[in-house]
């Protein structure tokens, strides 16, 4: 028989303090009832003697300190898991709000999550095509690693996140995918994007849906994405799938972190946001990877706005220095109308040069992935000469790769919101961009690359 | 026996925890879960715990166990991944499956396997501490020196031969307070650096193959290096360069707060590779010791002094030894992490005020050394610690503080590695205090005039950024031919020399003698080169020359052919260079 506790000391914010406990365990679940019978719930943050600090998810709002009832679970939050859940909708915290049945758990499963034993980890080494070329072609996905977008204010990251989540798929082999969505603070009209664009294209079928909008409680906020990667990993090491798990927005994570942190008045790291953000996060993203010996994996692309679009801001600088590289949404591209506005140059997948090659896309990959690097980086340097110099006092060579500049962005980077580019059909666009630029200057692909996948179709 | 009263977090307070010392471990609560007592107020101690506490509650034990926090010194260290307080993580897997499921224990090294010992020293010879009592081949690259341990002396009573267990008595010396058994078991506690027998100067270099770091940036055996990296300029890849080709005899791998995916990497990686001297695999002489960002931050605190202890450990056998840790930037963040639970007064950006005298103290056991023993034992330790400044800012304290005290500053640049630049090691950013030290080593080794010809390619370099704020003013057309020649010589410098492709089987590596020639090659272009300019020849001519191609694949020539090819490569440059002035 559980105990209820009708002695809540202090309430402040998210929390709340409740007197002369027994038995209280640190990290463990607890049930408010406020007065009008609603039941909340919350988690115990620290435990001294007989006292309790709790922090409640679903807010405070409603809770007396005379009459509400409080009730310790003895466990910590557990998310009930079937193979059903495949094809749901989720609120932040587990329960369904698509109007259908209840959950019938095979099995309840602890959100907190042990870390991966490092010995037991499998490296990444597979290619995911998302048809995105900018992805695929220059900063490649691969299973199992933890790639974020790096957005900003009114750039189309959910649709680039959208398109994703429909197109990716494994090329090589054979092997259920499916989609885990936790969204974290977004406004109903994104929400509403990403469900229809689901329901839309079938995606829904393979997909399970986390949904905390922005009217929602802020501190469930904290739970979402843990209890979508909990569902992740049941997917992935119990039923061998891939899971694809995109989580957006993290910077609203990060600021419910940062608000906690404030009421507990700890002392502020950067920017207010406390200083075990990163440890917090990396609680989170490195929930992706492979195991050993297990077929499923776990693949991230949390999506984050960087505020000012300031890449060193605490939030995407912390998330960069725990993710596998970053996927950076280009602002000038954006206005320049090009979709989906990658900047290929500040991008990097870590991973790549292991899940990219002979047997994995293309032998010519990592050949035409430097080149054309290096080419369009050559070109927006002389794209800034020719500002300064004026057009005219480029020499030929210049022009050429000035040319290459602009037409990468047009022709490579720029593609349909519902075009899905296979990994040759990417790779054939940029030897086609590569056939207008001197072959003396390609110096990354090799020889007999040139021979085969240019001089045949390009001949000049 | 104690009870906590207190959880928030890994940070626990029990009480009546009488006896208790700073310092010592302690087991916590029902699981028994391993802590570290860091405050001690009245009777209540502040406990540090390394593994998650969910579920623990006031009114559990807590047990003390009378002992600093320590590590296990053995034969059997070598080829172990361990995380942050010295358990294995293969055995753990083993038993716990793959995740870190909490209050696993199991011994740091095998107690079961049976290793040959050979003494050294015979029955009736006195010893002191630091003598190697015997050896045991540990692995195929390691003999394993079993020393007397520190503050023993007195006399061999005994002393066996053959087959023996960790925990199996070798020896038994008479010592002054009567005779005492040793094993190959010994421990020492992790926050207290292993004595020596004096501090020498470091002289030799480290060489690492890596020309921007063995050329321009040299750092000692003993020494100590920063490596910052902001995130994506590869400095991963340095790490692991560096703990393939450093020329030392043992590598300790601390991966403090890492990604787990490159730990895996590491992990998989390691036992693959061929250490270049022997081609026997690289693990054979390195310790890994890994906690990777998501495992408790409690731990990541302990796993650089886990890791500097088994490296000192080696150090004292007469060992070059490389260690290094990333990153250490991590370390600090579990130390303000802690600092912050104690409710301490924070210092800059909430590091404890605490956080450059603890960064000094562990960098500053680092050292070559003549160790204890009665023969004149040398040995090294070398720590490079990378740190990861947020937003690139090097302005912040984890940095500053790690700049105070390290020699050697490789100064990894994220715009050089978006221009694909590797290593990305900005020359004109980094320093090394070293370079007067290592001085004689290069001129009795390699050539004469090494210093001369590192400090000339450094000048081009700094000449070069000067050209290029007047080239992006006016122009390039608007330079003299010598200064242009110049930049055609600084980019064969960049791209020829300092850029490296750590992919590519032959230019993975350089050694110091091929890395002298390669400059002296490009150096020697650039002499001949002005001197034609001097002599009327046009600059266009000068470098429509073919020998240039040659010099531009003179880093993938293998080490065995390069003396010849760039000896061919110099005549062809003579020879080139005549036929242009006639």
């Amino acid at each position: 028989m559980l105990k209820d506790y009708l002695t809540i000391s202090e309430i402040t914010g998210p929390l709340m303090f409740v007197e002369g406990v027994e038995g209280v365990k640190y990290d463990e679940l607890v049930e408010i009832e406020t007065p009008t019978g609603e039941i909340r719930r919350g988690k115990v943050l620290e435990i001294a003697s007989d006292k309790a600090l709790l922090q409640v998810f679903e807010g405070t709002s409603g809770i007396d300190v005379s009459t509400s009832r409080v009730r310790f679970l003895g466990k910590g939050i557990e998310l009930p898991v079937s193979l059903d859940i495949t094809g749901r909708i989720f609120d932040g915290f587990g329960d369904p709000i698509d109007g259908g049945p209840k959950i019938v758990p095979e099995d309840r499963i602890d959100i907190g999550g042990n870390p991966i034993n490092p010995y037991s980890r499998n490296y990444p080494l597979d290619f995911i095509q998302t048809g995105i070329s900018a992805i695929d072609g220059m900063n490649p996905l691969i299973r199992g690693q933890k790639l974020p977008l790096f957005s900003g204010a009114g750039l189309p990251h959910a649709d680039i996140g959208a398109q994703i989540a429909r197109q990716a798929k494994l090329i090589r082999e054979e092997g259920e995918f499916a989609v885990i969505f936790a969204a974290m603070g977004i406004t109903f009209e994104e929400a509403n994007y990403f469900i229809s664009d689901f329901r839309r294209t079938g995606a829904i079928e393979k997909a399970v849906l986390f949904m905390n909008l922005a009217d929602d409680p802020v501190i469930e906020r904290i739970a979402t994405p843990r209890i979508a990667l909990t569902a992740a990993e049941y997917l992935a090491f119990e039923h061998d799938m891939h899971i694809l798990v995109i989580m957006t927005d993290m910077t609203n994570y990060c600021e419910a972190l940062r608000e906690i942190s404030a009421a507990r008045k700890e002392i502020p790291g950067r920017r207010g946001y406390p200083g075990y953000m990163y440890t917090d996060l990396a609680t989170i993203y490195e929930r992706a990877g492979r195991i050993k010996g297990k077929k499923g994996s776990i693949t991230q692309i949390p999506i984050l706005s960087m505020p000012e679009d300031d890449i060193t801001h605490p939030i995407p600088d912390l998330t960069g220095y725990i993710t596998e590289g970053q996927i950076f949404l280009s602002r000038e591209l954006h206005r320049k109308g090009i979709y989906p506005p990658i900047d290929v140059l500040p991008s990097l997948s870590r991973l790549k040069d292991k899940g990219i090659g002979e047997g994995k896309t293309r032998d010519d990959h990592a050949g035409v992935l430097n080149q054309l690097y290096a080419a369009y980086a050559r070109g927006k340097e002389v794209r800034e000469l020719a500002i300064i110099l004026g057009e005219a006092a480029l020499t030929d060579v210049d022009k050429n790769f000035l040319d290459f500049a602009e037409t990468f962005e047009r022709k490579f980077v720029s593609q349909g919101k519902n075009e899905d580019r296979s990994i040759g059909k990417t790779l054939d666009i940029g030897w086609e961009l590569m056939s207008a630029l001197p072959e003396a200057e390609l110096k990354r692909v090799r020889p007999e690359h040139i021979e085969k996948y240019m001089r045949k179709a390009y001949s000049k | 026996m104690g009870k906590i009263i207190k959880v928030s977090g890994p940070v626990v307070i029990a009480e009546g925890l009488s006896n208790a010392r700073m310092y010592d471990v302690v087991k916590v609560g029902e699981k028994e879960l391993l802590g570290e007592i860091i405050e001690l107020r009245k009777n209540k101690a502040t406990i540090q715990v390394y593994e998650e506490t969910s579920g623990m509650g006031p009114g559990e034990p807590v047990l003390p166990t009378g002992q600093p926090l320590s590590v296990e010194l053995a034969p059997g260290l070598m080829g172990a991944i361990y995380d942050g307080i010295q358990r294995p993580l293969n055995v753990i897997s083993s038993i716990a499956g793959d995740y870190m499921t909490r209050g696993i224990s199991a011994d740091a090294v095998d107690r079961k396997k049976e290793w040959n010992f050979q003494p050294k020293l015979n029955r009736g010879a006195r010893v002191t501490q630091g003598d190697i009592l015997g050896v045991v081949k540990e692995t195929e690259l390691v003999e394993h020196r079993v020393m007397i341990p520190v503050g023993l002396e007195g006399e061999i009573i005994d002393i066996y031969e053959g087959p023996a267990k960790v925990e199996d008595v070798i020896a038994k010396i008479k010592t002054k307070d009567g005779p005492k058994e040793v094993t190959m078991l010994q421990r020492w506690p992790v926050r207290i650096p292993r004595p020596s027998k004096e501090k020498l100067h470091p002289e030799i270099p480290m060489i690492t193959g890596q020309r921007v770091l063995d050329t321009f940036f040299p750092i000692a055996k003993g020494g100590t290096a920063c490596v910052p990296g902001p995130f994506g300029s590869g400095k991963t890849v340095v790490q692991h360069q560096l703990s393939k080709w450093s020329d030392t005899d043992i590598i300790v791998f601390i991966g403090c707060g890492e990604r787990g995916n490159e730990m895996a990497e590491v992990l998989l990686e390691f036992p693959e590779l061929k250490d270049p001297r022997s081609g026997l695999p690289l693990m054979d002489r390195t310790i890994l010791v890994a906690n990777t960002s998501n495992m408790p931050f409690a731990a990541r605190e302990a796993s650089v002094y886990t890791g500097i202890t088994l490296a000192e450990y080696y150090r004292d056998m007469g060992y070059n030894v490389s260690l290094m840790a990333d990153s250490t930037s991590r370390w600090a963040e579990a130390l303000r992490e802690i600092s912050g639970r104690l409710e301490e007064m924070p210092g800059e950006e909430g590091y404890p005020a605490y956080l450059s005298s603890r960064t000094a103290m562990f960098y500053e056991r680092a050292g070559r050394v003549i160790t204890l023993g009665s023969e004149k034992r040398e040995g090294s330790l070398t720590v490079i610690g990378a740190v990861s400044p947020p937003g690139g800012d090097f302005s912040e304290p984890v940095t500053q503080a790690t700049l105070r005290i390290t020699k050697v500053f490789w100064a990894l640049d994220a715009p050089l590695a978006y221009k694909r630049h590797f290593p990305a090691i900005h020359w004109l950013l980094s320093y090394s205090l070293y370079l007067d030290d290592v001085e004689n080593w290069w001129r009795s080794n390699v050539g004469d005039d090494w210093r001369s010809r590192r400090d000339a390619a450094m000048e081009l370099l700094q000449k070069e950024s000067e050209l290029e704020e007047i080239v992006r003013l006016v122009g390039v057309e608007s330079l003299s031919s010598k200064d242009r020649l110049l930049l055609e010589t600084t980019k064969s410098i960049r791209e020829d020399f300092l850029y490296q492709n750590a992919y590519h089987e032959i230019d993975t590596y350089s050694s110091a003698k091929k890395q002298y020639a390669l400059l002296k090659l490009i150096l020697n272009f650039h002499g001949l080169a002005m001197k034609a300019l001097d002599d009327g020849i046009q600059l266009k001519n000068i470098l429509a020359l073919p020998i240039r191609g040659d010099i531009v694949k003179a880093r993938f020539v293998p080490e065995d052919e390069f003396k010849i090819a760039f000896g061919k490569i110099e005549d062809g440059m003579k020879v080139q260079f005549t036929k242009l002035g006639d």
